[in-house]
């Protein structure tokens, strides 16, 4: 079942979602799932399942082929290609692999959205400081970001995805080349950002992290959603 | 509304000293982009400059080219006189100088070592003639109208200008320019051309950076406007280049230049680009280098879309 949410609470829905890969291979089909605002909600399944492809449609990476998605009460077949950046500065992104700029310093890849988002000069430093301050890598601004471990890049990842302070955050396998240790500190940040009323939505296959941590978590296989588990019913 | 113009401003600027900085990082490679662009420019620069200078070189020679009307043999000299009044006042002349039947007599004389078989005519048989000077500027279809009405006046008998060479040089000139132009046209599409590729290169080098920039919800402005600046640096580089290229020639040909201004007693024979024509070529210029840039970004751009 799903959790009956009133319209405004709301902040990502899906409507009958499918998506259709040109070669026939359908990744999604007709999913349906709603995330309310302030939740922070994993998404689990093999891979191949269609997490990426949910985490994907939502700042318009690529279209459905057929149904609906509201994002902040936003239809996203009303957003042109011209306003695409309008949405994506709306959310934070995380990847598994960190997507930081190799040539530039920690300090230089975090202050891209603030540059972008045309924050006057004047602010950025201080809140490019302010987010390392969150991740813990506030003494590590100058250093180029391929001195750094893994844990430390995903770090700065997180940083740059909530710098420019989105409502929305979108992580997709964020632990997924970390020890467990690492990876319980990468959620602890999660769960950090959530509680400020940050909506949270985390792919992940790391089913003994996700449920120790006890939040909602939506399963899918072969592009339709088989569970949709609430914070509480799982004890 | 002003924190938004603020904010465009310096977007621009951010994105124009980005170029400038990608620009010199690259330093040797640059300077050669910008080279290629510099002679490129510089050739039809030179030669329109070179163009330029022989017009009004022979501006000053058709300022030169004479009329000369014959006048009947019974027009007296008073006659003349009024005549060359009632010409200056009706046609665009500089000057006119009445040459009697007597004068011409005895510069026929002086010229022609026939003193004696002059002597022994009852009468000069040479009439009085007007020589005329055309207004500078005065083209060679109105110098041939002017000649029919000249012609037409009663007391004048023959009127004659030796307009063929003027006509030759005009054609040659007519030639000249538009093979110029011609080829100034191929060196700008060379221009934008060799700006378009190297930029497509610094796309192509910074594809990451852009499908990041994209991902972060750059727009496509946000995302264009430093390879637009990068271009349109190559372009003034390349033209400054041009400058100095064309002003360095110029500095090598003046001796002897000057020399043959003086053989011939005309004013200086090379002049510069001035003012007007430095700035007509780093416009064009920079003109070309953001074309290419257009070319390339247009082309390269919207293909990089995050993955």
């Amino acid at each position: 079942m799903l959790p009956a949410l009133p319209g405004p609470r709301e902040m990502i829905r899906f409507q009958g979602v499918s998506k259709r890969y040109p070669g026939g291979h359908d990744a999604l089909r007709r999913l349906d799932f709603q995330v309310g605002r302030g939740e922070l909600v994993f998404l689990t399944g093999h891979s191949g399942a269609g997490k990426s492809t949910v985490l994907r449609l939502i700042p318009l990476l690529e279209r459905p082929t057929s149904g609906r998605i509201t994002v902040a009460g936003v239809d996203l077949d009303r957003v042109g290609r011209r306003r695409i950046p309008v949405l994506r500065r709306r959310i934070g992104m995380i990847f598994q692999d960190h997507r930081l700029l190799p040539d530039r310093s920690v300090f230089d890849n975090v202050a891209l959205p603030l540059v972008i988002n045309g924050v006057s000069a004047r602010d950025i430093p201080r809140r490019v400081r302010a987010a390392l301050d969150k991740v813990g890598l506030l003494n590590r601004e100058r250093a180029s970001p391929v001195t750094l471990s893994g844990g430390e890049q995903q770090r700065v990842g997180i940083a740059r995805a909530v710098v420019t302070r989105p409502p929305i955050l979108l992580a997709d396998e964020p632990t997924g080349n970390l020890d467990p240790e690492l990876s319980a500190e990468i959620m602890g940040l999660f769960q950090q950002f959530n509680q400020v009323g940050v909506t949270t939505l985390i792919a992940s296959h790391d089913l003994t992290l996700i449920r120790r941590l006890r939040h909602r978590c939506l399963t899918l296989e072969q592009g339709a959603l088989t569970d949709d588990l609430s914070s509480g019913s799982r004890a | 509304m002003r924190d938004r113009i603020v904010s465009w401003i310096l977007d621009h600027l951010r994105a124009a000293v980005g170029g400038l900085g990608r620009l010199s990082y690259a330093r040797v490679a640059s300077a050669m982009t910008a080279l290629v662009i510099g002679v490129s420019i510089a050739l039809p620069s030179g030669f329109m400059l070179l163009l330029h200078n022989m017009e009004s070189l022979t501006g000053d020679w058709r300022g030169s080219s004479r009329i000369s009307l014959f006048l009947h043999m019974d027009v007296g000299e008073e006659r003349a006189q009024d005549l060359a009044t009632e010409i200056r006042s009706g046609f665009p002349v500089e000057g006119i100088e009445l040459v009697s039947a007597e004068a011409a007599l005895e510069e026929f004389r002086q010229l022609s070592d026939m003193d004696t078989a002059l002597d022994l005519l009852d009468e000069n048989p040479l009439p009085a003639m007007l020589v005329l000077r055309p207004a500078p500027g005065t083209g060679p279809e109105q110098l041939r109208r002017m000649v029919v009405e000249l012609e037409a006046m009663s007391a004048v008998d023959q009127a004659r200008l030796d307009l063929q060479w003027v006509q030759r040089l005009d054609a040659i000139m007519d030639l000249t320019r538009r093979g110029v132009w011609l080829v100034a046209a191929m060196l700008g599409i060379s221009v934008v051309l060799v700006v378009g590729n190297t930029i497509r290169l610094a796309i192509e080098n910074r594809r990451e950076e852009i499908v990041i920039a994209k991902l972060i919800g750059a727009t496509d402005a946000f995302i264009r406007r430093p390879f637009l600046y990068e271009g349109l640096w190559y372009g003034l580089a390349g033209g400054t280049l041009a400058v100095a290229l064309v002003e360095t020639g110029r500095a090598l040909l003046a001796t002897p230049a000057a020399r043959l201004a003086a053989l011939y007693g005309t004013e200086s024979l090379l002049r510069g680009l001035g003012t007007g024509g430095i700035v007509a070529v780093l416009g064009a210029a920079a003109g070309l280098g953001l074309a290419g840039s257009w070319v390339a970004v247009g082309r390269h751009l919207a293909a990089i879309e995050p993955r």
